[in-house]
């Protein structure tokens, strides 16, 4: 890997770091989301400074082609990240769902009790 | 002149009754209980004691919980605010002294087990160790030394409960630590109060240990995003 690519990747890496930890801060993100992108951009920033990491780990594993370590894992990784929103998809629809039943039930009772009250100043 | 106990309850039947009559005991102090979805009774228990009782739709964790209630106790008119376990937990005596330290100046006063004249409470191995470290994480963003970071057993001034309102963060830990590091950096002042707690009367603890780790990552992560932005922005801190 060239200088210039390893700087740019750290510095890539390192400013959505940054920017999401000030999401965070501005409480524009969740923290727990935020842990989930910092578990890929911090583990970036070694590997872009030490790119020997990858041909070691290949090797160490028993890849041929040590880059396809790294393709395979971040794949891996963001089908878990996008099954994880999937589940957290379907909780936040079932709540919306409850949501709404609660506020028809709610009206239901509040039109209740406007009746019984009329029903009491007419007699 | 009234404050408020809010009282967040997550399955907590067997408990809750217990705390309310304690909590009757005392004289200017309105209860809620905030039923934080449970599917138990929680929410008779409180309508039998005749006491408000602010049902969620769905489990909220205890942050929303207290939220909630913090909420009530504004729509109520509550100059403060004192939050109590419904496990049993924290001793209703002791929270004339935390409304004490409210009256005396303090926005922020916190039931420690720890402190120097509190009682004995014992605590494992893994939990103190954990406790340790997010005390001297107060200690090192704040310079406020807390001794029970992590106690839920709290008193607010009606300008804290104003803020926490609208900003209380909601995640587990956070609930508890971060909102000292909010308060502190809010210009409020926080305050210590030893109490004694007693073993938990029913209910299961909250948090396992193995989510631990990953609460702290996450109470870390907030803390960071706070100070990031509270430097950025300069005046506000």
């Amino acid at each position: 890997m060239s200088a210039a690519a390893q700087i740019t990747l750290t510095v890539v890496a390192l400013g959505i770091t940054f920017w999401v930890v000030r999401l965070v801060g501005l409480r524009r993100l969740r923290s727990k989301y935020a842990l989930l992108w910092l578990v890929i951009t911090v583990p970036l920033v070694p590997l872009a400074v030490f790119p020997a990491i990858v041909d070691e780990a290949g090797e160490f594993l028993g890849v041929n082609y040590a880059p396809a370590l790294l393709f395979s894992l971040s794949s891996l990784l963001l089908l878990g990240i996008v099954i994880h929103y999937s589940w957290e998809l379907s909780r936040l629809e079932s709540r919306t769902r409850r949501l709404g039943e609660e506020i028809a039930l709610l009206n239901a009772r509040l039109d209740d009790a406007e009746r019984a009250d009329d029903g009491e100043g007419e007699s | 002149m009234s404050a408020v106990a809010v009282i967040p309850a997550y399955n907590e039947q067997a408990s809750l009754g217990g705390v309310l009559a304690e909590i009757a005991e005392i004289d200017g102090l309105v209860p809620v209980v905030v039923d934080d979805g449970s599917s138990d009774g929680t929410a008779a228990v409180a309508r039998n004691a005749g006491v408000a009782c602010v049902r969620l739709p769905f489990n909220l964790g205890v942050g929303g919980a207290v939220r909630t209630g913090l909420r009530w106790a504004l729509d109520h008119d509550a100059d403060r605010v004192v939050i109590v376990d419904a496990d049993g937990q924290h001793d209703p005596a002791d929270v004339a002294a935390l409304l004490g330290a409210i009256d005396a100046g303090a926005g922020l006063a916190i039931g420690s087990r720890f402190a120097a004249d509190a009682g004995d409470y014992a605590v494992g191995g893994t939990r103190r160790r954990a406790m340790r470290i997010l005390n001297r994480l107060v200690r090192m963003t704040t310079g406020f030394a807390a001794t029970d970071a992590t106690s839920g057993f709290r008193a607010m001034s009606r300008p804290v409960v104003e803020y926490l309102a609208r900003e209380y963060p909601v995640e587990y830990l956070a609930d508890t630590v971060e909102v000292i590091i909010l308060v502190r950096r809010a210009g409020h002042e926080v305050v210590e109060v030893p109490v004694s707690m007693r073993e938990r009367s029913g209910g299961e603890p909250s948090a396992r240990r193995f989510r631990l780790v990953f609460n702290f990552l996450r109470l870390l992560v907030g803390i960071a995003g706070g100070v990031l932005v509270g430097r950025r922005d300069g005046g506000r801190s």
